[in-house]
């Protein structure tokens, strides 16, 4: 008689694009299969399953992560970030506008993960130069566009949001 | 040389108003929010998760399946085997191609491949699905593989199918074979050709098997009801080749079945038929129709999914002193993998297509392997081939010094040329693209170091025309909803509803693609041979043509009058000779006085596809020690006919070549002795990242079709064509080695300039 083929599940408690999120998974579930399959944000793409296409990115307390590398009972008291919480209320981020306006997208599979490695990146460093984005985002495979136009679509958010910054500096 | 006319004509542009602009893409906020919905985002009540067993052999008899203990596993509702799928009794060719289809669904008799789908199972979980997979036991017998052309050519060799029998030349053979066809293009006297040479190339070349390498794995959602009704969702590049393929395998009409397309991660050709769709199907039929949901891990996708062919291919090319070709010959082996098909059809047009040869002769064979059975790849069969001759051409430049684009320049087709399998060429834009290219600041840029090298390869591509439809109806506000059978892999709701813009004067904001499903639009084919903005686009421009007719007969009545003193014009409809006016939008508003609401839909088999040039620079850097072929700087220039989204076009030629590079470079299956496929993963079967991929300069050449009511030619596969070429001719104007196989990985470089030195 086969015994049965669950592993007892785990409470986790978490705060997801900014709100307190508590969810049961199994101990062997990645966070993206939770983030996907029970938490529905679809957001995070499975590709490679591996950790080398990038495609499931996300911000694990700010950390760029692949989130098929990581057990959903990992992120116990952590704060996750995906492509869904990134928009302000209202709006786009930068970086979202920028991958529009350079046409940055094409099919779009990699495009939630390419624009949080690049949020990353610009967490880390505000004015990366050519060189230091493509390190950056030599993690994320992108079939359809070369690359070129996602490059720019970075650097213009870089400026725009070092405009934004030098806006609120001068402020009254 | 006298000027050629084609050279001189200069036509004024056309004044459009939305085609050549830049608008960002309807699709793409869903894009960048992350709220598009993928074929794995679908999400269903009730949902089982489907997965797949599959060989672990390269080829071996299927003795014995036994799954008695994975149905009884808690949580299993379902598995399938090829017992499960109806016989196809249908004879010949055609019946075979069914059979072909279904076996490669799920392996009957023999696994042909590593990785050959062998059962299925449905569970409550994806991990259940996956400890079902292992409960279920398989007796195989292995067979010897046969992997690579010669070896499946030989006489001795393992025979994969039983019943094929080479079909050459028209004749059929009567012996057990690996050699499914030998076609064949010939004109010309070939020895006489050869004999007039000054100065004849033979070489010979091999190609790795490489994967469209899209990042979406395929994936797939249905529902099998009591009634017979199938709905499966999915991503495909071809809705309708998908409800074909399962109605072909599971034996049902295709009118039980809707599929749905949904927003589609990458395809290049890749995802033109079924792989999961027919088993979710089944799963879910066998389930009492829950919903099934199944998505290939990565290593399936590369194993399992249709790679474009491995090839043997040889080039002898002679020209004379002037540098005039008096004779071309080209045989291209392809490996087709575990059945017949390989991409010849593409291969053997575009393998010297962009001269001008009178004596020629191009054979080509399709050869099954124990590899998975080959599917498209962007251009397919094309960049192989024009590795083979571009690298010859070049050769034959070095040796007469002459420059490479004034070779091309004298040898170059042009319009009434015929296209080696005989077709006439129609209006062209190779010569203008030649002379871009000879006029880019890159041509003729220092290189500025050493161990550096430019390489220059030319292409043609045919392009594809083909079935279209759409629907499109007007709606109060003046806006219209376009409901298209097109699936949009990389911006055709943009480049279609712009097409619809200009047909009707209004804003492109006003039209709201949308891709339909195969029971809302009639009859489309799938979104490949670069036929979509130009033959989907001629069905909107035809559409906004019928919705004028349309228009203007309520504008009639509103103003008693016939419909024939009804003109129109840049979006507004005006009485002849009268005083009265209505824009679009104000007739829109008044259509509920004058009738019915309004609609309209257009299916067009569309010819007249304009074939495609393109003309690549590009200067690499080699690295002595360890052969490594750096990309320093790359210029695709081509002609796409009037570009209708000039920044679309320039997506699709960056990410063409980049695919190129990693053809070129380091893409390639790895399998051992045995069959088994080593690198079955994307750290070891590695696509190009942007540290590999320089920023790669579009120029883009705009000689409009004639036979498109805008313009438009294909442009999306030509641009992978030339990389290859053009590197492999870099790196020989680098280093002085040619290298003559695919990937031209950093051991070969390195191996070949080492042999070179001894």
């Amino acid at each position: 008689m086969n015994s049965k083929p669950y592993a007892k599940k785990v409470q986790v408690q978490a705060q997801i694009n900014g709100e307190p999120v508590e969810f049961l998974c199994e101990p062997r579930q990645t966070l993206l299969e939770v983030l996907r399959e029970s938490l529905g944000l679809t957001g995070a793409k499975e590709g490679c399953s591996n950790g080398n296409c990038g495609a499931c990115s996300v911000l694990l307390d700010g950390v760029l992560v692949n989130a098929c590398l990581v057990l959903a009972v990992e992120i116990q008291d952590k704060r996750v970030l995906t492509i869904e919480g990134l928009a302000p209320r209202e709006g786009l981020h930068p970086l979202q506008e920028e991958f529009l306006r350079q046409g940055a997208v094409q099919c779009g599979f990699c495009t939630p993960g390419m624009i949080l490695s690049a949020k990353a990146l610009l967490d880390h460093n505000p004015h990366p130069g050519e060189s230091e984005i493509r390190r950056w985002l030599a993690g994320n495979l992108c079939r359809c566009t070369g690359y070129e136009k996602i490059v720019r679509a970075v650097q213009a958010a870089a400026e725009r949001l070092s405009q934004q910054e030098a806006a609120v500096e001068v402020k009254p | 040389m006298s000027a050629d006319p084609q050279d001189s004509v200069q036509e004024a542009a056309p004044a459009y108003r939305v085609i050549g602009t830049r608008p960002i893409r309807q699709d793409g906020l869903d894009k960048v929010t992350g709220r598009a919905v993928f074929g794995a985002d679908v999400r269903l009540p009730e949902t089982l998760y489907g997965a797949v067993l599959r060989s672990p052999h390269a080829h071996a008899r299927l003795l014995s399946i036994d799954t008695r203990q994975a149905e009884a596993l808690p949580g299993v509702k379902a598995v399938v085997t090829a017992a499960d799928l109806p016989a196809i009794t249908l004879e010949g060719d055609w019946g075979d191609n069914l059979r072909y289809q279904s076996q490669n669904t799920l392996a009957a008799d023999k696994v042909l491949y590593y990785g050959h789908a062998v059962a299925a199972v449905a569970a409550v979980s994806p991990h259940i699905a996956s400890e079902a997979l292992r409960s279920i036991q398989v007796v195989y017998d292995p067979l010897p593989a046969a992997l690579d052309v010669r070896q499946a050519m030989r006489e001795d060799a393992p025979i994969l199918l039983d019943t094929l029998r080479t079909d050459s030349l028209g004749q059929r053979g009567n012996q057990p074979t690996n050699v499914a066809s030998h076609a064949r293009f010939e004109r010309g006297d070939l020895e006489q050709g050869f004999a007039q040479a000054a100065l004849v190339v033979e070489r010979e070349f091999e190609t790795a098997t490489v994967h469209p390498g899209y990042i979406e794995p395929q994936n797939a959602s249905a529902i099998y009801q009591s009634n017979g009704q199938v709905t499966i969702w999915c991503s495909t590049q071809a809705a309708f080749g998908i409800r074909d393929d399962v109605a072909n395998v599971l034996q049902i009409p295709v009118g039980q079945i809707c599929v749905i397309p949904t927003e589609i991660g990458g395809g290049f050709g890749g995802k033109n038929s079924a792989y999961l769709e027919p088993l979710a199907a089944l799963l879910s039929k066998k389930s009492g129709g829950r919903p099934v949901k199944m998505a290939m891990n990565y290593s399936e996708v590369l194993a399992a999914t249709g790679p474009t062919s491995a090839s043997y291919i040889h080039v002898k090319v002679g020209v004379d002193r002037d540098g005039l070709i008096t004779a071309a010959q080209a045989t291209l082996v392809y490996a087709a993998g575990a059945y017949p098909g390989s991409p010849l059809w593409g291969g053997m047009p575009a393998i010297f297509g962009a001269y001008r040869v009178d004596n020629l002769r191009v054979d080509g064979y399709d050869v099954v392997v124990n590899r998975p059975r080959s599917g498209s790849l962007r251009a397919p069969g094309a960049a192989n081939a024009v590795f083979a001759s571009e690298t010859v051409m070049d050769e034959i430049c070095e040796k007469l010094g002459m420059d490479v684009l004034e070779f091309r320049r004298l040898n170059g087709v042009r319009q009434g040329d015929r296209r080696s399998d005989g077709v006439p060429l129609p209006r062209i834009g190779f010569h203008e693209a030649l002379q871009a290219a000879r006029q880019h600041p890159h041509y003729t840029a220092p290189l500025g170091g050493p161990h550096r090298g430019r390489g220059v390869a030319c292409a043609y591509w045919g392009n594809h025309g083909g079935k279209s439809s759409a629907t499109a109806s007007v709606h109060a506000d003046g806006s219209v909803s376009l409901l298209e059978g097109s699936v949009d892999v990389s911006g055709t709701r943009t480049s279609l509803a712009m097409q619809l813009a200009e047909t009707l004067g209004i804003p492109l904001e006003a039209i709201h693609p949308r891709v339909a499903d195969t029971n809302a639009v009639a009859y489309t084919e799938g979104s490949y041979g670069s036929r979509t903005t130009f033959a989907t686009g001629w069905v909107v421009y035809e559409l906004g043509q019928k919705l004028i007719a349309l228009l203007s007969e309520r504008a009639a009545i509103l103003w008693e009058t016939s419909p024939d003193q009804v003109q129109f014009a840049e979006g507004v409809f005006s009485h002849k000779g009268g005083e009265k006016r209505l824009a679009f939008k104000e007739l829109a508003a008044r259509l509920d006085e004058t009738g019915s609401p309004l609609m309209a839909s257009v299916s067009l088999a569309a010819g007249g596809a304009g074939p495609a040039f393109a003309v690549h620079l590009v200067d690499v850097e080699v690295d002595p020690e360890t052969g490594k072929v750096q990309i320093l700087r790359y210029t695709a220039v081509q002609d796409a006919g009037q570009a209708i989204h000039p920044g679309l076009v320039e997506g699709q030629i960056q990410g063409g070549v980049a695919q190129g590079i990693g053809w070129a470079l380091h893409e390639g299956y790895v399998y051992d002795e045995a069959g088994r496929l080593l690198n079955a993963n994307l750290l070891d079967y590695r696509l190009p990242t942007c540290l590999d991929v320089p920023a790669i300069e579009p120029v883009i050449v705009e000689m409009p079709n004639p036979r498109h009511p805008y313009g438009v030619r294909g442009v999306g596969e030509i641009p992978i064509i030339p990389p290859p070429a053009a590197i492999a001719n870099a790196i020989a104007r680098a280093v002085g080695v040619r290298l003559t196989q695919l990937p031209m990985s950093p051991g070969r470089v390195l191996a070949a300039r080492l042999a070179r030195d001894a």
